[in-house]
């Protein structure tokens, strides 16, 4: 299973050559490493989305390693950064180990990030391992949301719970969570609208669908993923921030890591905010969805 | 973010002031403020390259460092080149020789196509056009049915067919029901793709050829990061662009990908959405937007808002008001209500010199929320105690408070507040009151 996420992960970052990380490997290739090496790795960590305050920081340790170790070669420098990466990266991340039943997993981010999709495909890698899953149609704002995760849920065979269009998003999960548990679901997730984390009213709301999930289950929602398209540049950091601060996001879904982009946003945000990647999308297929394992992760957008 | 960037050169300055004339060293300086400014703005390395290479020359060539005020001379100089890189003039839409000119969206997934259509087809309609919209994005499910129904709440005709249909035989078919509806403009939305799909940037392409459209606009999110510009070059040599749409730009983002975009494709932004309502769609004004940028406020555009909205016989009837010092709680929430059609306070805020800054720390929804309290307090009055706060004793204050949902607190509140706008206005000179409208208007 490992392996097949693996090679998830490779093929979906294969056109790494074209990337600013293919760029950072090539820049290793030459024999030696010279003084300007390390400022064209900055701004090539810079160009890949890691934002300036990231930059330095790698740039930084690495090269305290190189002169700490005695590093000459520059294959090996490139190693160094990878685990740096890596450790950056190596966020507590793994899944909650969650008795409650129906574990209930809320799904945020901004407007066109990969929500619905993701929902999907997550509900289906749930189901595969078994369990029952539901769906929660709590996106009442956008045109036709409701219609798209009721397409996906006849597709992964889940129930969807749906109001009209303009409903309350808390009365929709507030049912949803009652028909889970009278049906014996095992696993909820719920799809909210995709709202922009400067909008103060929004951002209100999705404290509210909070607080309804928190009044049928005290202890849930047991996750709250924000979800992440991975071109975002540096207003990720904010994202991230904003709706931690407002629903406690405990982990990040990259989205869209089969485009040229490669989410360098996420190692700004696990160095500056210690949110871990749980998952990362890799294709426009139910299955292609991949626990994020950060060696893996930096290995293939490095390779 | 540029607000933060005229006080980082300045504060760069600042730190140099009392030691007579800057050198080459201190404008380097300011330049990496800068650079790392824009950078932090998401706008691509090599424009920033290029960008502060320019307007370090034209410091160190110009009288600037000689300047009694070089700050300003700096921000000055980085504003004109910032305002050439958006593109100096407005740029409008191009109408084909004979109607109905077609209009094709294309753009990522997620970057706001589909709503960005119906945007349009709306400010087509409100100048004058007849507008069709096509639903050709057969891909994502319900993106058809989304147009759809964006259609019916706007009262725009769509044409769309089944989702099995090929999007080149859907916009054929459009072009004939344009004709037969006699459309002045044919808004046309397509799938949304990754620009590495090979197979579907064909199809765009073949799209393309079936709709000869006079306008092919990429919708860009303004929270992409660097991969913006990679983005904007594939579709313009695969598809050939003719603008560019900056959507979510209400957000917190920064929009460096406004510049990058403009810089290495070299066609001109020519809207921006601002916001999630169907009209929340802005013609571009580079000059406005580097100011805007900058934190130097967006005067014009909170001008024309002004004048868009607040109508003569109103204000002339205010300054009269105002000079007998009869203001009562009715002109108090008339006031309310015109401010309140120029959109959120927030917003508003944001064009204002010195304010932008400020906006941003004010939770949005908090000066609406006040001021709907403030309607429902005052409509809560009988006319008599309107016209006539000063009757307006315990009783009927709780009264108040129970009819408009508020506490007895907020009533006396914000009759504190009418208070001292009303003696503000008798101590005012007729005269300065006079001006203070007219600079309103």
């Amino acid at each position: 299973m490992f392996n097949l996420f693996k090679k998830k992960t490779e093929e979906a970052v294969k056109r790494t050559r074209e990337t600013w990380f293919g760029k950072i490997t090539r820049l290793f290739e030459r024999s030696s490493i010279e003084k300007e090496t390390w400022e064209e790795l900055e701004e090539l960590l810079i160009a890949a989305d890691t934002g300036v305050d990231t930059a330095t920081t790698l740039t930084q340790r690495v090269k305290e390693r190189v002169s700490r170790e005695k590093i000459s070669d520059a294959q090996q420098a490139r190693t160094a950064l990878m685990q740096e990466m890596a450790l950056i990266l190596k966020v507590n991340g793994n899944a909650p180990a969650v008795t409650a039943s129906p574990r209930v997993v809320l799904v945020v981010g901004v407007n066109g990030s990969g929500k619905t999709t993701s929902i999907a495909k997550l509900g289906y890698s749930f189901k595969r391992d078994g369990n029952k899953v539901m769906l929660a149609a709590a996106d009442t704002f956008r045109a036709a949301a409701i219609d798209q995760l009721k397409w996906w849920g006849e597709r992964i065979e889940a129930e969807v719970i749906a109001h009209q269009q303009g409903a309350d998003p808390g009365a929709v999960v507030f049912d949803a969570l009652q028909a889970a548990k009278n049906r014996g679901v095992q696993v909820v997730i719920v799809d909210t609208a995709g709202r922009l984390h400067t909008k103060f009213n929004l951002m209100e709301e999705l404290k509210k669908i909070r607080r309804v999930i928190q009044r049928i289950d005290p202890s849930g929602p047991h996750e709250t993923l924000l979800v992440l398209d991975a071109t975002t540049g540096q207003n990720g950091l904010n994202q991230a921030k904003h709706f931690t601060e407002a629903v406690g996001v405990s982990g990040i879904i990259l989205t869209k890591l089969d485009s040229t982009a490669k989410g360098g946003i996420v190692l700004a945000i696990c160095d500056q905010l210690k949110i871990p990647v749980r998952f990362i999308g890799t294709g426009e297929k139910l299955d292609d969805l991949a626990p994020f394992d950060p060696q893996t992760f930096v290995e293939a957008i490095m390779s | 973010m540029f607000e933060l960037l005229s006080e980082k050169i300045g504060q760069v300055f600042k730190k140099l002031s009392g030691k007579g004339g800057l050198t080459e060293k201190d404008v380097d300086e300011a330049m990496r403020q800068v650079r790392l400014a824009l950078l932090e703005a998401d706008v691509n390395l090599k424009v920033v390259k290029e960008f502060t290479a320019k307007v370090r020359e034209r410091v160190l060539t110009g009288q600037v460092l000689q300047s009694l005020t070089p700050t300003q001379q700096v921000v000055k100089i980085v504003h004109e080149e910032l305002t050439a890189i958006l593109g100096g003039g407005q740029s409008t839409l191009t109408p084909a020789g004979h109607p109905p000119s077609v209009l094709m969206l294309v753009g990522l997934q997620g970057s706001g196509k589909t709503t960005t259509a119906a945007k349009l087809g709306l400010h087509l309609r409100r100048s004058g056009q007849r507008p069709l919209l096509v639903a050709a994005d057969t891909r994502r499910p319900a993106a058809i049915e989304q147009l759809v129904v964006l259609g019916r709440q706007l009262d725009l005709p769509v044409y769309a067919e089944d989702q099995k249909a090929s999007p080149v035989k859907i916009c054929s078919h459009a072009l004939d029901r344009a004709r037969e509806l006699a459309a002045t403009w044919v808004v046309v939305d397509t799938q949304g793709r990754l620009h590495i799909d090979e197979a579907l940037m064909k199809e765009v392409v073949d799209v393309k050829k079936v709709l000869q459209p006079s306008e092919v606009l990429l919708v860009v999110d303004a929270m992409t990061g660097q991969e913006a510009v990679r983005v904007a070059e594939e579709f313009n040599t695969n598809v050939g662009l003719t603008g560019l749409i900056m959507t979510k730009m209400d957000g917190d983002a920064r929009g460096g990908a406004a510049l990058s975009v403009r810089t290495v494709t070299g066609v001109p932004i020519k809207f921006i959405g601002t916001g999630e309502k169907v009209d929340a769609l802005e013609a571009f004004y580079p000059d406005r937007m580097s100011s805007r940028i900058l934190g130097m406020g967006d005067m014009l555009t909170l001008i024309e808002k002004v004048e868009k909205t607040v109508d003569e016989k109103w204000a002339k009837d205010m300054e009269k008001k105002l000079r007998t010092a009869t203001f009562d709680l009715e002109d108090f929430l008339d006031q309310l209500r015109q401010v309140k059609k120029m959109g959120s306070l927030t917003h508003l805020m944001e064009m204002v010199p010195g304010l932008s800054a400020l906006s941003r720390r004010l939770p949005e929804g908090m000066d609406e929320q006040r001021m709907k309290k403030v309607e429902a307090i005052i409509l809560s009055m009988t006319r008599d105690e309107r016209r006539h706060p000063e009757i307006i004793d315990g009783s009927r204050r709780r009264r108040i408070a129970r009819g408009s949902g508020t506490t007895p607190q907020d009533v006396n509140q914000l009759l504190n507040q009418f208070r001292q706008v009303q003696k503000m206005m008798k101590q005012l000179d007729p005269s300065k009151a006079k001006r203070l409208l007219a600079n309103l208007k």
